[in-house]
């Protein structure tokens, strides 16, 4: 474990040693804020609680968690330092699960940093913040899945550029099957239980509940499945790699 | 200390090595050489378990590379060509980076990088971020980060490519230090073009050419398979015979012949 640590702590002061990290904190927090009291017209709703700012937030992720993740492997792969990192004396896994969790940690302060929208809940009412908190979880968990798709996908390419194009289009792939329009286009020619099943691979089925409040065991095992899943993508894409 | 046997590296249908076998004791320093795509980089890449062989077994240190890849890495120090590092990071971070995954806290931790600092003179660069540093200082940040464990088994890639006289210097010196280091003796191989380089640190010579070694041997026996008539740069004239087959036929075997022939020649 002390490897993945090693790893762990030197991804996350690499996020913070360029200024990309506080252009991408503040362009998430003017977004989020924008969306949230804009267009998510949080006043007019009337209501103390923030599913205006869920609401957005697989948006705003499908474009900025792939900002993220876009240069966790094609950085390494473009600058050489693959080769560093795989000769030492580590595991894989180790270092495809400190890199994860690095990015992941940096979504994690990104989005704690959105607390002023939790604080203006309560000041403005007494909201549910029990069903806040399991938004937050929610969100916290739904990067990480975005996440573990951007680094398999940056472990294909040495081109940051690419890795994050292709990382949108998966990630838009997992919110879109289960978009209201798209799920009703499918029950026009799919079996019922065909639809069920394409729809409880999106994203969107899932948040659509923890934006609400309810953050159900089956969406953890969701989240934890396309995180573990995608991340076992990594090392075998790094592992073909190193085979070719 | 390295056991290479029957090694070879297919990428599709191009072979990049093609049955090599050699090994490496301690206190050895192996000078390994050949033209710009016979194979040198390819095979270090296997040895450190960067790549993955297509046939052949690679052991460092009694460790097999595949199946005890952990064991044969930590055995291992490794200066890939061009010294890659982290850019953003200043050497101290960098190298506390290094020293940390090879399993190093606190006190010890200290001690390793103050160490590897004298040893390659990164005194003055510590608090520097690499990519700002000069081409000499970034392959001497290299060398730190592949000796930082004290490893007995160092492979390095063009360790001098790139480097003034005075580097070059250096970094000979470095080298021979090390090999010769008292009881803490290791093996080193050392990737060159430089054939002065062989001469001044190795102690043994490889050749590979088209991914096949075609000479295995001490510099002195290098050099002695130049003609008589030859009196002025002998090892770069034996390696130009080797390797492009001037006056001898052009395949790799056939090589091996030709140069037969040519120990026949006696050396005054």
């Amino acid at each position: 474990m002390n490897h993945v640590t090693a790893i762990v702590k030197r991804e996350f002061a690499g996020y913070f040693s360029t200024p990309l990290a506080y252009v991408f904190i503040v362009i998430f927090l003017l977004l989020s804020g924008v969306l949230t009291f804009y267009l998510g017209d949080l006043y007019g709703s009337n209501q103390a609680d923030l599913s205006p700012f869920f609401g957005f937030l697989p948006f705003l992720f499908l474009f900025l968690i792939p900002a993220v993740g876009m240069r966790l492997w094609s950085e390494e792969h473009r600058s050489g330092t693959i080769e560093l990192l795989m000769t030492l004396p580590i595991s894989l896994w180790q270092a495809v699960l400190g890199k994860f969790l690095a990015a992941w940690a940096f979504a994690g302060v990104a989005l704690a940093l959105t607390f002023p929208l939790w604080i203006t809940i309560n000041y403005l009412g007494e909201p549910d913040n029990g069903a806040t908190l399991a938004g937050y979880l929610g969100a916290f968990l739904m990067a990480g899945g975005f996440l573990a798709i951007g680094s398999s996908l940056s472990a294909v390419t040495k081109n940051q550029v690419i890795a994050f194009v292709l990382t949108v289009v998966v990630c838009f792939a997992f919110v879109l099957i289960g978009l209201p329009p798209i799920v009703r286009g499918l029950a026009g020619f799919l079996p019922p239980n065909m639809v069920e099943f394409i729809a409880d691979f999106s994203v969107f089925t899932h948040w659509d509940g923890i934006a609400k409040g309810v953050l159900e065991l089956r969406s953890l095992v969701y989240f934890a499945s396309v995180i573990v899943t995608f991340l076992l993508a990594t090392m075998f894409v790094l592992e073909l790699k190193r085979a070719d | 200390m390295l056991e290479i046997r029957g090694l070879t590296k297919r990428f599709g249908g191009f072979t990049a090595v093609q049955d090599v076998s050699f090994h490496v004791e301690r206190g050895e320093v192996l000078g390994f050489l050949g033209p710009n795509g016979a194979g040198k980089s390819t095979t270090m890449k296997m040895v450190t378990g960067f790549l993955v062989p297509t046939t052949g077994t690679i052991a460092v240190a009694g460790h097999d590379v595949r199946r005890q890849a952990v064991q044969a890495k930590a055995a291992l120090g490794y200066l890939p060509e061009g010294a890659p590092a982290y850019p953003d990071m200043t050497v101290e971070a960098f190298l506390g980076f290094i020293a940390e995954i090879r399993g190093y806290r606190g006190g010890t931790k200290r001690d390793r990088i103050a160490r590897v600092r004298e040893l390659v003179h990164l005194e003055g660069v510590m608090r520097q971020p690499i990519e700002t540093l000069s081409k000499g200082f970034k392959r001497r940040v290299g060398l730190a980060q592949a000796l930082i464990h004290d490893p007995d088994l160092l492979i390095l890639d063009e360790p001098t490519d790139g480097l003034d006289p005075n580097q070059k210097h250096e970094v000979r010196e470095l080298i021979r230090t090390m090999a010769a280091e008292g009881a803490a003796k290791k093996a080193i191989v050392l990737s060159t073009h430089i054939l002065e380089e062989v001469e001044a640190v190795c102690t043994r010579a490889i050749i590979i050419h088209q991914g096949r070694l075609v000479f295995d041997g001490t510099p002195t026996e290098l050099e002695a398979r130049a003609p008589r008539h030859v009196t002025k740069n002998r090892l770069d004239h034996v390696f130009r015979q080797i390797t492009t087959g001037v006056g001898a036929p052009p395949d790799g075997d056939e090589n091996r012949e030709s140069l037969a022939e040519n120990q026949e020649i006696p050396v005054a």
